[in-house]
């Protein structure tokens, strides 16, 4: 009996020797998508791909069901537990669907991340946030501060008098308005996420302060119905539109001049950061712990607050100089 | 008929009186270029309340006429974006038989199945809906892909008026010719008004509520198109609850739910009346927490005073037969 167990025990270390060494030959690190052949996630995995490069020893596996449920997502999984990879970074389609399955994944020792669209605490190490609601809040007024050096009048376009995260990003707006002197917003309105309100709205407010300079909004709807409001008002160049918005759907208005410039997160920086984090994480260089700071590269480093959630960066900027490149992507 | 008249004359005050005092807070409100503006601004709710109008009359309803619009608006993009070069007048010809086929499977189910029009309309209005996310699979179609015939269409400029507006115009003019001078328009009302004598004259009232849907729906597709290319972007969700809007400027401008009562211009100035306010509200400086409030409070009013001035007609039909016998 003791020899028998003593003999499996041997083996069971044998065999964990030997997935450490190919380990340390490659890393694997599955890349998780919402679904395949979405345009966003195909450009988080070049990103991928490229933190894979710089890292060396990694390979990526990037992977994801072929519509966005959980249940595609939960197969997926399984699939990859038993092929044993080093770490998952995924994108979830449920918060909380997932948690059994990557439980079981982390039981095996395999690190999980989430990124872009969250697991419960739960079901992940930690989690990678596109940005923060500070950061982007300082992005929107900055985009239109950035256009207007003697400063001017700016009105905000937001979605509806209810939505949250709109009306919270404008909400950390006013609270860096300090820095940007000169610059005054002198309305609210909403849209309610509607084109054509949104569009009469945006109207409405180059009609009642005529000396408009700059409309923010932070939806993509409204940004969208702003742009054509403003080129019908024959006010391209005297009012930039600018705030939050798709470039595929933005591209129209850059190219017409009605917005100079405008941000979203970026795909690619975001599969190249969730990747990094899953690296080290995986390597065991850090634990996932609130307040560890986790080196993503590039991207500089990202530390974890008491979710273990951080945020990667800035909200990325697309103007003319880039939105031909990325209005095919997403 | 007097009632009637006096009805649209009050109506014509209360925009006037709502302009003055909009002009109060905002004179720019009023110049000339901007009232164009806001006409030019409501031609799709007119176009689509004048089909509502017509269904209404048959004592039916349409609650799938934004999703008729959507539809076919997608329908249009799509082609746009397939066939650039495609003529604005086939695109204008596909729209309008789009949105016909689609009023027309409303009117067949409620002629030839006399399912209750509000339950029939209620799940094409769906379904339509549906069938925009089968065909974009969600995605949005935007205006630097749509081409610049195709979005520069509603806003060539005749006579200072752009095409939207005078579209708007010409549909008007049509619909008071069909409804004061044909027979097709004379039997809306008498479908309404009195089915069941309506019937003893000969007409077909599960007919003529089907061309009524099928009215609507051309309609709609002719707005479906207007409203994609004037706000340059598809998506599924687009006009969404415009439906309510529509019906709201028809009860405003007098037609009755009950059917057989209403006038193109009683439905005209409805739809005015609604679109100075939704034009006026964002400059006015309104908390948009009061604009909803007081675009609803617009409506109970009007249907107040519609039902009330119904029973006092009420009144004088049963005092002249007192005085017969």
């Amino acid at each position: 009996m003791n020899r028998i167990l003593q003999l499996t025990m041997t083996a069971a270390m044998a065999t964990g020797l030997m997935a450490q060494g190919a380990a340390a030959e490659d890393m694997r690190i599955a890349v998780v998508a919402k679904a395949l052949g979405i345009g966003f996630f195909e450009a988080a995995a070049k990103g991928a791909e490229e933190a894979a490069e710089e890292l060396g020893e990694v390979e990526i596996i990037y992977t994801g069901p072929t519509d966005t449920t959980a249940e595609g997502q939960i197969e997926v999984i399984n699939s990859l537990i038993a092929q044993r990879v080093d770490a998952i970074a995924i994108s979830a389609n449920d918060t909380d669907a997932l948690v059994p399955t990557l439980k079981k994944a982390m039981q095996r020792g395999i690190t999980v991340v989430s990124w872009d669209s969250g697991v419960a605490e739960d079901g992940r190490m930690a989690h990678l946030n596109p940005s923060s609601n500070e950061l982007i809040g300082n992005m929107i007024i900055k985009l239109a501060a950035d256009e207007l050096p003697d400063g001017g009048q700016v009105g905000l376009l937001s979605a509806t008098t209810t939505s949250t995260n709109q009306n919270i990003w404008i909400e950390e707006m006013m609270k860096v308005m300090g820095d940007y002197p000169g610059i005054e917003v002198v309305g609210t309105v909403y849209g309610d996420d509607l084109a054509d309100k949104s569009y009469r709205e945006a109207q409405g407010l180059m009609q009642s302060h005529p000396d408009l300079d700059a409309i923010i909004a932070p939806t993509s709807v409204g940004i969208v119905a702003a742009a054509q409001a403003v080129v019908d008002a024959g006010k391209v160049g005297e009012v930039n539109v600018t705030g939050l918005g798709l470039p595929s759907e933005m591209a129209g208005a850059i190219e017409s001049g009605a917005s100079k410039s405008f941000a979203i997160w970026n795909p690619i920086d975001l599969g190249y950061s969730a990747t990094m984090m899953a690296y080290h994480l995986a390597k065991g260089e850090v634990e996932a712990a609130p307040g560890a700071e986790i080196p993503i590269g590039r991207m500089g480093t990202v530390t974890l607050d008491e979710t273990n959630s951080a945020p990667m960066a800035d909200p990325f900027v697309y103007d003319e100089s880039n939105i031909d490149e990325f209005k095919s992507i997403f | 008929m007097t009632m009637l008249k006096s009805r649209e004359a009050i109506l014509t005050g209360a925009i006037l009186l709502l302009l003055i005092l909009i002009a109060t807070r905002f004179p720019g409100f009023v110049a000339p270029a901007n009232l164009m503006a806001v006409f030019n601004d409501t031609s799709p709710l007119m176009i689509l309340a004048l089909g509502q109008m017509v269904v209404i009359l048959t004592r039916c309803i349409d609650l799938s006429v934004a999703a008729n619009l959507a539809l076919t608006g997608m329908i249009c993009a799509m082609l746009n974006v397939a066939f650039p070069g495609l003529p604005v007048a086939v695109i204008l010809i596909v729209a309008l038989a789009c949105g016909a086929v689609m009023g027309a499977v409303n009117g067949l189910l409620v002629w030839k199945l006399a399912i209750p029009p509000i339950v029939v309309t209620l799940g094409t209005m769906t379904i339509y809906r549906g069938i925009i996310f089968l065909l974009s699979d969600g995605a949005w179609i935007n205006s630097h892909e749509m081409s610049p015939a195709f979005t520069g269409f509603p806003r060539t400029q005749i006579l200072g008026l752009p095409v939207l507006g005078w579209l708007a115009i010409l549909v008007t003019a049509g619909m008071a010719l069909i409804m004061a001078r044909t027979p097709m328009g004379r039997s809306f009302y008498a479908a309404g008004n009195n089915p069941h004598a309506a019937v003893y004259t000969g007409i077909d009232v599960g007919r003529a509520q089907f061309r009524a849907f099928v009215i609507s729906g051309t309609l709609a597709g002719l707005a479906g198109y207007l409203w994609i290319s004037r706000y340059a972007v598809a998506y599924v969700d687009i006009a969404g609850g415009f439906e309510l809007d529509v019906v709201a400027a028809c009860v405003i401008g007098g037609v009755s739910i009950a059917g057989g009562v209403g006038t193109v211009l009683g439905t005209i100035l409805g739809a005015l009346f609604l679109g100075v306010i939704k034009n006026a509200l964002p400059v006015v400086d309104i908390s948009p927490f009061w604009q909803l409030a007081i675009s609803g409070a617009a409506i109970l009013v009007a249907v107040t005073f519609n039902s009330r001035s119904g029973r006092t007609r009420g009144r004088i039909i049963l005092k002249s037969v007192e005085k017969a016998t």
